[in-house]
């Protein structure tokens, strides 16, 4: 889940077609570019979109950090593949917005001048190569959870873009469980390593699902549009169960004393991450958040001149086709 | 010079290029201009790496020391490497990395062209899938030098500035030793030296196109792949790409 607190946007539509729009969607119909759309569902989308492909712009960074440093040709191969995955996820999301009537250039400014987000899970730095591993196994698993029922949602680009996404992203996870799996199993450096991600990346991951539903005032507009698919806590609760297990079987000690299994519940109890540090991190307080975002506006303004000398050679090209026509 | 000694030296000189320049090239890793150049930085070292497995497993095999590709790449020290100097030199600008990308893959893919030719049926097969992956990171460079060199005047001063200042680190490339007198008698290899008339006129035609100048010199830096004189640079880089192998010696990863 790469969009946190997406706020819905009010809309002022006539009733008959909004009423007409929602038998669509509640129909199971795709929306597409060139349908009518209410103002408020195309400004929740690019929203929402925008945030989830800047996720994956800035997402670049923790991995690219341990590029140069994975330990064999092999890890270093897959993870080349994987960064390069999130880089082309991040193209066709950009691509999805555009439909919505937004350049990617437009977007590109909001995130670096501020007014627009990435997930929260990215102002957290990477630390030891398990890291990596965990970023694929928690975070990318995190991620697939509110993803797969993306596939379905109402907007037909958006749900396109999520059914290509999917089929990587479950790669991703599996390499980053087998990542992990093999220092949990290996010398007791490798165990520390990994240990001291999980210790690190739980809560934060646990944060990745946004707010409790209680807190979270902007689900049910997006829910009733099939633009967001579960609630926070229904995802984050599947989340828990389906990852303690693996911690167990890694012999990982997930950071909770208060985890435990709840019979009559049929699910996992456990402790809810520090909500003032989710608050925090996205106000701009999160380890790494200007880091980030620098390195982000970095990479802009000095990559200028070539976008601009590319941009030239095109035009003279066409200008000197023309003049030979 | 004993063939397999050859062999061995030859092998490390194509899979320590690949794995030394495609390490330069993850170093962009989020940082690129645009999104698209993201995409394709990460795809040209992920074929760096991937080449670099096949050419060290096979340099491992034939070594028959009871090492693996990792190991040679993660346990030699800078002597013991033996890329051309132009693949470890520093990225700097957008316009000097691709500017090296271009004149690496120009000789990259006129030199596997050959090898698919090679009598040694295990580096034809190598360079049989390397090749396929050069001729595309070469139409991809030159089109990005001559649309950097004949685009705005501060794109193209940047890219005359990066052929200027690679441009000694090229003659490498085409000087021949024992080595390559033992493969070229064997048809293994083609004499380094005889590809420079064809690398010149891809160069010739391509920069002519980007509107840049060549520089008038034939002045060569060497010691790369022979292993006599790396630049300060591979040491730094090394520190990095072996740290974890070194630190936590005989782990499994």
């Amino acid at each position: 889940m790469y969009a946190q607190m997406i706020k819905s946007e009010a809309t002022q539509d006539d009733p008959e077609q909004l009423a007409a729009f929602q038998a669509r969607i509640d129909a199971g119909e795709k929306i597409e570019p060139k349908d009518w759309m209410p103002e408020g569902y195309r400004k929740t989308l690019i929203r929402q979109i925008g945030q989830h492909a800047h996720s994956e712009i800035v997402g670049q960074l923790p991995e690219g950090n341990w590029i140069t440093r994975a330990p064999t040709l092999e890890r270093k191969a897959i993870l080349l593949a994987k960064v390069q995955d999130e880089a082309g996820h991040g193209l066709y999301l950009y691509g999805a917005a555009e439909t919505l009537g937004v350049s990617r250039d437009e977007l590109t400014e909001m995130l670096l001048d501020g007014r627009m987000k990435y997930s929260s899970i990215f102002n957290y730095p990477t630390l030891n190569w398990a890291d990596i591993g965990a970023v694929g196994w928690l975070v990318d698993g995190a991620a697939i959870m509110n993803q797969v029922p993306l596939q379905r949602t109402s907007y037909g680009p958006y749900s396109r873009a999520m059914i290509r996404i999917c089929k990587e992203e479950s790669f991703h996870q599996r390499q980053g469980y087998d990542a992990i799996r093999r220092m949990a199993e290996g010398s007791d450096a490798q165990k520390k390593m990994a240990q001291d991600a999980l210790n690190r990346l739980w809560y934060p991951s646990l944060m990745m699902f946004g707010p409790s539903d209680k807190d979270s005032v902007h689900s049910a507009q997006s829910m009733a549009w099939k633009i967001k698919m579960n609630t926070n806590d229904e995802l984050r609760q599947k989340f828990v169960d389906q990852t303690v297990p693996q911690a167990e079987y890694l012999g990982l000690t997930v950071p909770d004393p208060d985890l435990k299994w709840n019979e009559a519940r049929g699910h996992y109890d456990f402790t809810d991450p520090d909500w003032t540090e989710f608050y925090e991190v996205l106000k701009g307080n999160g380890p790494c958040n200007t880091d980030r975002l620098a390195a982000r506006n970095k990479a802009w303004d000095e990559g200028a001149w070539v976008r601009d000398g590319l941009l030239a050679h095109a035009r003279k090209r066409t200008a000197r086709k023309m003049a030979a026509e | 010079m004993t063939f397999d000694a050859a062999m061995y030296q030859f092998l490390l000189r194509m899979g320590d290029n690949t794995l030394i320049l495609g390490h330069r090239v993850s170093e962009w890793c989020g940082h690129a201009p645009v999104l698209e150049e993201d995409i394709a930085l990460a795809n040209t070292a992920l074929d760096l790496i991937g080449q670099t497995q096949m050419w060290l497993g096979l340099a491992a095999e034939i070594e028959d020391k009871g090492q693996s590709a990792d190991d040679l790449a993660f346990l030699r020290d800078a002597w013991d490497f033996r890329n051309l100097l132009l693949c470890e030199i520093p990225n700097e600008d957008f316009g000097r990395t691709l500017m090296r990308q271009f004149l690496f893959d120009t000789w990259h893919s006129i030199q596997l062209g050959h090898l698919t030719k090679s009598s040694d049926e295990r580096v034809a097969a190598i360079a049989a899938k390397a090749s396929k992956e050069a001729a595309y990171h070469l139409e991809r460079s030159a089109d990005t030098v001559v649309g950097l060199g004949d685009g705005t005047e501060e794109s193209h001063n940047r890219m005359q500035a990066a052929l200027d200042y690679l441009w000694p680190y090229v003659g490498e490339m085409f000087q021949s030793d024992d080595v390559d007198v033992v493969l070229a008698k064997a048809g293994v290899a083609p004499d380094p030296a005889s590809l420079r008339e064809e690398y010149d006129a891809v160069l010739l035609r391509v920069l002519s196109e980007a509107t840049l100048t060549i520089p008038d010199s034939r002045f060569a830096h060497k010691g790369g792949r022979s292993g006599a004189m790396h630049t300060e640079h591979l040491g730094h880089l090394l520190t990095q790409m072996q740290w974890l192998q070194r630190a936590y010696p005989g782990c499994q990863w």
